[in-house]
C-alpha cells in the first residue's frame, strides 16, 4: 500500500475541517471542525510512524489526543457560559466588541 | 484485502466529514463526527498502531464526543439559521480550501516515500509506548497531567452558575 | 486449506458460537429473572407456559414480534431506529475478547477459544462499552420527549462516571499480570483456586469488589438503575419504544450483563481454569474447562438478579457521589498499593 494514500485522506480531512470552521455558524460545530483538523494531523503522524517504525510519532499523537480533550472541555464550558448570557451559540451574534 | 479495508474506511471518513460540513441539525453533525473518529481508529489499526487505535475509540469517540453530544442536547438548539444576506464567504471559502488542500497534497506527495515496509514486531504495542512514555517523554507526560488538572478546574469554574 | 482461510473460518465459527451463547443467555436470563424474583418474593412466578414456565422466553419473543411498532410522529426517525441497533451491537462486540475456553486442537491446528486475540485485548471491551453510551443518549434524544431526554442524559452521565472506576479497578490486574491480553491473564491463573487474581495469586481483593460495583452501575442494574425506573411510570430513555426496538434495548442490557460477568470471571476469577487439579487430558479436560467458565458466569448472573431484588435503589445524587467520591479514590488507592507491591516483588507473574 502506498503511504501517500493515507496522507491524501489526511489532507482531505484537514481541508474539510478548515471548511467547517470557515463556513458554519454554530460555535459547537466550529469546535467539531477543529477536532476534524486535529484528526487529519494525527492520521499523518501515524502514517509517518509506520514508515519509520519508531514509536515517537505515536507518543505525539497520544499528547495531541490529550490536548484535544482538554481543549474540548474548556471550549464547551466557554460556549455554555456564553449561551447563558446571549441565549444563542451563533458566532455572528456574539459581536459585543464590534462597533 | 487491505486495499478494500482502506477504501471502505476512506469513504466512511470523508462521507461523515461531509455530513458534519453540510447538515443543519447539530446532533446529526456530532454523530457524524463520532463515526468519523471511529473510522480513523480503523485507519490506525490498518497501519498497525493498535494502542493508539484503542485510545482513539475510548478517549476521542467515547469521551470527547459524548461530552460534545451532551452539551448539544443540553443546550437544546434548534436548526442553524441561514445567514440573512448573501455573503462572499459561501463560495470563497471552498475555493480557498481547495487550493490549500492541493498545495498541501503536492508537498506531501513530493516527499521521499519510504513505503510501508514491515514494522518491528512490537510496533504499536502498549509495552513499547509505555516504555517511551516513562523514559524519554517523562517530562511532557508530567506537564500534560498538570495541564489536564488545569483544564478540569477551568471547565468547572467557567460552567458554574455562581462561583 | 491454507492458514489464512482456516483463520477466517475458525474466527467466523467462534463468532457464531459467541453470539449464539450471548443471545441464548439473554433468553435464559428473562426466565431466570422472573422465577428467581418470585422465589425471593415468595410467590409463584411464570408457570403457565410449559413445565416450570420454561417456554416463557419463547412466549415473550412471539409477543414482541407481534406487537405494533409505534414511532412517535415528532421523533427523529433515523436516530430513533438507530439507537437500539447501536446499543445491541456494542454489547455484542464487547464479548469478542473474552476467552471462553482453552487452546483446543482440531484438525491438527491449535485454536485458542477467543474470537479476537489481540495484544491490547482488554481495551476492546472498554472501547465497546464506551461506545454503548451512544445508544442510550440517542434513544433518549430522538424520542423528542422531555422525560426520555432527562433519563437518557442521566443514564449516560452515570455510565461515563463509572467507566472510569471500571477501567482503573482492572489496572491492578494488568500490573500484576504484565499483559493486556485476556487469554494470557487466564493462563497465568492456573493451578489451585487460591492462585486466581482476586485471591492470593494477585492480591486484588479490593479491585475485585470495586469492579463488581462498577459493573452494576455500568449495566444500569439495581441499585444503580434510577435512569430506568426513574419516575416509576415513565421508563426513562426507552419510554417511547415498543415491540422489537424495546426488546433490542432489553437484549442489549442482558447481553451487557453477561459480558460484564464474563469480564469479572476472566480477570479476577480465573476464566476457564477449574481451580482444582484434575487428572484428565484432551477433550474431557477442555469440556470441563468450558463448563467451569459457564458455571462462574452463571453464578455472577445469579448475583446480578439477587442484588436487584434485594437492595433499594440509590437516589441520583447519591449515585454520582458514590461514583466520584467513593469508588474513584478507592480505585486509585488500589492502583498505588498494587504498583508498590509489584515494584518490590511481593506479587507479580
Amino acid at each position: 500500500m502506498n503511504p501517500n494514500l493515507f496522507l491524501l485522506v489526511s489532507v482531505i480531512l484537514f481541508a474539510l475541517g478548515v471548511l467547517v470552521v470557515l463556513t458554519r455558524r454554530g460555535a459547537i460545530v466550529i469546535l467539531m471542525g477543529v477536532e476534524l483538523m486535529l484528526n487529519g494531523a494525527n492520521l499523518a503522524f501515524i502514517t509517518f510512524a509506520r514508515q519509520y517504525g519508531t514509536p515517537e510519532a505515536q507518543i505525539y499523537v497520544f499528547f495531541v489526543m490529550t490536548l484535544a480533550a482538554a481543549e474540548a472541555a474548556v471550549g464547551l464550558a466557554i460556549v455554555l457560559a456564553l449561551f447563558r448570557l446571549k441565549e444563542t451559540t451563533d458566532v455572528d451574534e456574539i459581536s459585543l466588541m464590534k462597533w | 484485502m487491505e486495499m478494500l479495508a482502506f477504501f471502505v474506511l476512506a469513504v466512511l471518513a470523508v462521507a461523515s466529514a461531509l455530513v458534519v460540513l453540510t447538515r443543519r441539525n447539530e446532533v446529526v453533525c456530532a454523530l457524524a463526527l463520532a463515526s468519523n473518529l471511529v473510522s480513523i481508529a480503523g485507519f490506525y489499526f490498518l497501519l498497525g498502531a493498535q494502542f493508539i487505535g484503542f485510545l482513539q475509540i475510548i478517549v476521542y469517540a467515547g469521551a470527547i464526543m459524548v461530552l460534545i453530544v451532551f452539551v448539544v442536547m443540553l443546550l437544546n438548539l434548534g436548526e442553524e439559521r441561514y445567514p440573512e444576506r448573501g455573503r462572499a464567504q459561501k463560495w470563497l471559502a471552498p475555493i480557498l480550501s481547495l487550493i490549500f488542500a492541493v498545495i498541501l497534497a503536492a508537498v506531501l506527495w513530493k516527499t521521499e516515500p519510504l513505503g510501508l515496509g514491515e514494522p518491528p514486531p512490537d510496533f504499536g504495542t502498549v509495552a513499547v509506548l509505555g516504555r517511551e512514555l516513562f523514559t524519554r517523554f517523562f517530562y511532557p507526560f508530567e506537564v500534560i497531567s498538570l495541564l489536564l488538572v488545569a483544564a478540569m478546574i477551568g471547565a468547572v469554574l467557567l460552567a458554574k452558575r455562581r462561583i | 486449506m491454507s492458514d489464512f482461510t482456516f483463520l477466517i473460518v475458525s474466527t467466523l465459527v467462534k463468532m457464531g458460537v459467541a453470539v449464539g451463547a450471548l443471545m441464548g443467555s439473554v433468553a435464559i436470563m428473562t426466565w431466570v429473572e422472573r422465577r428467581l424474583s418470585a422465589v425471593i418474593q415468595f410467590r409463584w412466578g411464570p408457570n403457565r407456559v410449559g413445565p416450570f414456565g420454561l417456554f416463557q422466553p419463547v412466549a415473550d419473543g412471539v409477543k414482541f414480534i407481534m406487537k405494533e411498532d409505534i414511532i412517535p410522529a415528532s421523533a427523529h426517525k433515523p436516530l430513533f431506529v438507530l439507537a437500539p441497533a447501536v446499543a445491541l451491537t456494542t454489547s455484542l462486540t464487547a464479548f469478542s475478547v473474552i476467552p471462553f475456553g482453552p487452546v483446543i486442537e482440531l484438525f491438527g491446528k491449535k485454536i485458542p477459544l477467543v474470537v479476537v486475540n489481540m495484544d491490547g485485548g482488554i481495551l476492546l471491551a472498554f472501547a465497546a462499552t464506551a461506545l454503548g453510551v451512544y445508544g442510550i443518549v440517542l434513544g433518549g434524544w430522538s424520542s423528542r420527549n422531555k422525560f426520555s431526554l432527562m433519563g437518557g442524559l442521566r443514564s449516560s452521565a452515570q455510565m461515563v462516571s463509572y467507566e472510569l472506576s471500571m477501567g482503573l479497578s482492572i489496572m491492578g490486574v494488568i500490573l500484576v499480570s504484565g499483559t493486556l491480553r485476556p487469554f494470557t491473564i487466564v493462563e497465568q491463573q492456573a493451578g489451585w483456586f487460591w492462585n486466581w487474581n482476586a485471591f492470593l495469586g494477585g492480591w486484588q481483593f479490593l479491585g475485585f469488589i470495586l469492579f463488581v460495583i462498577a459493573i452494576f452501575a455500568e449495566t444500569n442494574r439495581l441499585p444503580f438503575d434510577l435512569p430506568e425506573a426513574e419516575q416509576e411510570l415513565v421508563a426513562g430513555y426507552h419510554t417511547e419504544y415498543s415491540s422489537m426496538k424495546f426488546s433490542m434495548f432489553f437484549m442489549a442490557e442482558y447481553a451487557a450483563m453477561t459480558t460484564a460477568s464474563a469480564m469479572v470471571v476472566t480477570l479476577f476469577l480465573g476464566g476457564w481454569q477449574i481451580g482444582v487439579p484434575v487428572p484428565f487430558e484432551g477433550w474431557l479436560l477442555w469440556i470441563l474447562q468450558i463448563g467451569a467458565f459457564v458455571a462462574k458466569v452463571g453464578f455472577f448472573l445469579f448475583l446480578f438478579v439477587w442484588v436487584r431484588w434485594t437492595l433499594p435503589r440509590f437516589r441520583y445524587d447519591q449515585l454520582m457521589n458514590i461514583g466520584w467520591k467513593g469508588l474513584l479514590p478507592l480505585t486509585l488507592l488500589n492502583v498505588m498499593v498494587t504498583a508498590l507491591l509489584v515494584a518490590f516483588g511481593v506479587v507479580g507473574r
